[in-house]
């Protein structure tokens, strides 16, 4: 096990070093710059602006600088859009509130998803069936940027309960809307995979036997079903952490809460290298190593999975 | 008129006193003195050098105080400085400045204002909008930026403490109004020396306007407090200032009906409902900004505009009541000019288009381009480029429609934002959709935009507009200039003028002293103030 971890550990630096010089690589191919606005810059303004933040320099040396300054202090640059701020000081920023809002949010998409899956299949072809279904199908289709302005309009303008956005980490009143609209299609999602797994289990050998020797149906469901049962949803899960916790461009957007969702999209359209380079590096870092976290549960559910 | 407009300055320096906010008759101030308004995005930066947009500006005219302040209808007053002299030949500018100070107790000197100015052309600063010295006519400016001369031989000096004097290149009848500016603002010298970039973050920015930084969440909000060493905190009524940023304009405009945001604008398609639905809320200001498509007239671009024929038909066949009344429908002007029907002294050109019918601009196209050789049965097939955006979309379906009958055809070319930006500035297009705004309120920051040395990316070029230009910069009355140039412009038609801007905004009756006059929109917390409901 530890030599299975250490090789993918391993394998994990050369592959974010090729995710890095690829999204360099990437990103400079795109048409327009950092500093290409409607006011065309005057040349020697331009030229200034490219000498300050090495842009001028061959791309080697820019990446080798790039990787350079990230090993050796772990600076990835400053932001060419907002001046004022670093990478590492927009991602200190903006990163904690994802967190929060992702976690919450994957949280109660997993209890409730589980839970629903897990009813739907005990209670197969039941009108109990049919109603988590049909709640999963729901809320699959109402999209979250649908979902999003819609929680406004009923929870702040309507009934006036919640702020209609912003972010505080000490009031909880301004997460919960991003994490409702974040988490229910997620939500949707593994309530069926749940449910399909489930029922296939519920089929299985092992089932019946362990019914057949009166064990209580209770323990049959929550130690010999739920437990194998998991195994498709977990390694859904993986990536769905790391996607729940580096933010929703969506409700970013929406609820204003300051994450890295909408500052990755918007460092993508602007341009800003150092700061698009960063979120990729922190997402492509969190993949592999929640990647090689399903490998290591699948091996603790699944006592026949051996690396 | 402009020789007129720096006597009229110093008179209105020397009698108006700081103007008191002073709720009108029957009304009683509000206990809560807030303001809360909406921004569409984070404010990128809050260093005067090296902010680049509208947001920061509104910001950044807070917490900082520059030469000049406008009034409510865009007209120049004194700020930091009380007064000013202008040369016999128009090349230096000496002003008397205030006894003002910083929000940490020193005082603001004619050297902050000499080191902020050096700070903005210095190369080593890098900053974005170094060229708006450049446009201002400092002398040296432009040499310095390109690393020529050193940052102390700009035009600008300290004579003492209180006594600033500026130095021009070439006389420039605006440059009075371009002391409002962001750009121009002073800065600390002392913390911007210490503190290095991170002199902006909350708790070390200094400032000297009428409010202090007191928090900002990036993308989130920003708030600003009552700055009790403001030189005129007296007549401050406002307490608290705070900008919440909404990315979404229709969650805005909930956020706004439920009471969290004092102003909103108002998302497109919208003001009419609106308007009936809350006639004490929905106002309609004119905006100096002018929206047109440009058309490729460059080697690149395609030989039929070349064809001035070509292009008069076009612009004739553009249904611009359709696009303002039906598209827009927020107070918006249809737009036969290139300058915005609201700037300061501005006369409409004689131009036929604008008294004709649509009918009878739908006909004289359809002649212009049998003459040029097009029509429904030898079409013409263009393309029109647009960024990303829904309204640009329709506007551009629209416009598509109206020149189908008259056999032009038109392929729609969406692309992102940095795309458009650069496809134009390297002349990869035919025709590309473009919105100008006014730096100040005059029509030379729109007609300069067409001269050949312009940013101009249709790279359009007449010899006689470029004469007008340039004598329009040393001229004593401009208007028949600006006016003949845009004749020129309603002739030649290097771009189809689709509309002139309006501001449309929700706007929380409560809140007063909010200008409505000033087509350039900036506006001061210090003049507003909240009334009891």
């Amino acid at each position: 096990m530890a030599m299975f971890i250490l090789r993918r550990l391993a394998v994990a630096i050369p592959t974010l070093l090729a995710l890095i010089v690829l999204s360099f690589l990437l990103m400079h191919m795109a048409p327009g710059g950092p500093f290409t606005q409607e006011r065309a810059l005057p040349p020697q303004v331009l030229a200034n602006l490219n000498a300050k933040y090495g842009l001028d320099d061959p791309l080697w040396r820019q990446i080798w600088n790039y990787v350079h300054g990230i090993v050796v202090h772990f600076d990835f640059g400053p932001s060419f859009v907002y001046p004022d701020r670093t990478v590492n000081q927009l991602i200190a920023a903006g990163f904690p509130v994802t967190l929060t809002y992702g976690t919450l949010a994957f949280a109660a998409a997993v209890i409730v998803g589980v839970t629903l899956g897990t009813i739907a299949a005990i209670r197969h072809n039941t009108w109990l069936d049919y109603l988590a279904v049909g709640v999963s199908i729901g809320a699959q289709v109402l999209p979250n940027f649908v979902m999003a302005p819609l929680l406004v309009l009923v929870l702040t303008l309507w009934m006036g309960w919640l702020p209609g956005g912003g972010w505080s980490f000490s009031d909880p009143s301004f997460w919960i809307m991003p994490v409702i609209a974040l988490s229910t299609s997620y939500m949707a999602s593994i309530a069926r995979i749940t449910r399909s797994s489930m029922l296939e289990v519920l089929g299985g050998n092992h089932i019946r036997t362990a019914r057949a020797k009166g064990m209580p149906e209770r323990r049959v469901i929550l130690r010999h079903a739920l437990r194998p049962a998991m195994l498709p949803v977990i390694s859904y899960l993986g990536p769905v952490f790391v996607s729940m916790i580096t933010g929703s461009v969506v409700i970013d957007i929406y609820f204003s809460t300051g994450g890295i969702g909408k500052a990755f999209v918007d460092s993508a359209l602007n341009r800003d290298y150092a700061v698009m380079m960063g979120v990729t590096i922190l997402v492509g870092a969190l993949t592999i190593l929640f990647n090689l976290l399903v490998d290591i549960l699948y091996a603790w559910i699944d006592p026949r999975i051996r690396y | 008129m402009t020789k007129l407009f720096a006597p009229t300055a110093l008179i209105v320096a020397l009698s108006l006193p700081a103007h008191a906010v002073q709720p009108a008759e029957g009304e009683t101030l509000a206990d809560s003195q807030t303001y809360t308004y909406w921004l569409l995005d984070a404010i990128k930066s809050l260093d005067p050098a090296k902010n680049t947009d509208v947001e920061g500006s509104d910001v950044l005219r807070q917490l900082f105080e520059g030469l000049m302040n406008e009034d409510a209808t865009g007209a120049m007053v004194p700020g930091v400085a009380e007064t000013h002299q202008e040369s016999e030949d128009g090349l230096t500018y000496t002003f008397t400045l205030r006894d003002a100070k910083w929000s940490n107790g020193d005082p603001v000197t004619a050297g902050d204002f000499v080191y902020a100015w050096r700070r903005v052309v210095n190369p080593d600063t890098a900053s974005e909008y170094a060229w708006f010295l450049e446009l201002m006519n400092v002398a040296n400016a432009t040499r310095i930026i390109a690393g020529e001369l050193p940052p102390d031989q700009l035009g600008v000096r300290a004579i003492d403490d209180r006594t600033l004097e500026v130095t021009l290149s070439t006389r420039t009848p605006y440059f009075l109004k371009t002391l409002s500016h962001a750009t121009t603002f002073p800065v600390p010298q002392a913390v911007v020396e210490r503190l290095g970039d991170a002199w902006t973050q909350p708790g070390n920015l200094v400032g000297n306007g009428a409010f202090v930084l007191e928090s900002h969440n990036l993308g989130v909000d920003i708030t600003l407090a009552k700055n009790p060493e403001y030189w005129d905190a007296a007549n401050v009524a406002l307490d608290t200032v705070r900008g919440v940023t909404v990315n979404d304009n229709n969650v805005a405009l909930t956020r706004y009906l439920a009471g969290e945001l004092d102003r909103v604008q108002i998302p497109a398609g919208q003001y009419p409902r609106l308007s009936q639905d809350y006639p004490d809320q929905a106002v309609s200001i004119p905006y100096a900004c002018s929206y047109a498509y440009v058309f490729n007239l460059s080697d690149k671009g395609p030989e039929a505009l070349k064809d001035v024929r070509v292009r008069q038909a076009l612009s004739l066949g553009l249904n611009r009541d359709i696009i303002v009344d039906q598209v827009l429908q927020g107070g918006q002007k249809p737009a036969y000019s290139w300058t915005h029907w609201a700037i300061e002294g501005f006369q409409s050109p004689d131009a036929d288009i604008a008294g004709m019918t649509q009918p009878e601009r739908t006909e004289k196209a359809a002649a212009l381009l049998a003459e040029a050789g097009y029509g429904p049965d030898s079409p013409l097939a263009l393309t029109l480029q647009y960024n990303t955006d829904e309204n640009h979309k329709k506007l551009a379906i629209a416009a598509q429609q109206f020149w189908k009958p008259l056999g032009v055809n038109i392929t729609l070319n969406n692309v992102e934002w940095k795309v458009h930006t650069d496809r134009m500035q390297s002349q990869d297009f035919d025709m590309a959709r473009y919105a100008w705004c006014a730096d100040y309120n005059e029509a030379s920051p729109f007609l300069d935009w067409f001269r050949t040395d312009g940013y101009n990316s249709g790279k359009w070029s007449n010899a006689e507009y470029d004469a007008l230009m340039a004598h329009s910069k040393t001229a004593p009355d401009t208007a028949p200039l600006y006016k003949r140039a845009e004749e020129i412009l309603a002739e030649e038609v290097p771009a189809v003028f689709v509309y002139h801007y309006a501001k449309v905004d929700m706007l929380n009756p409560a809140i007063k002293g909010i200008p409505t006059q000033n087509v350039t929109n900036s506006w001061y917390a210090k003049g507003l103030y909240r009334i009891a409901e």
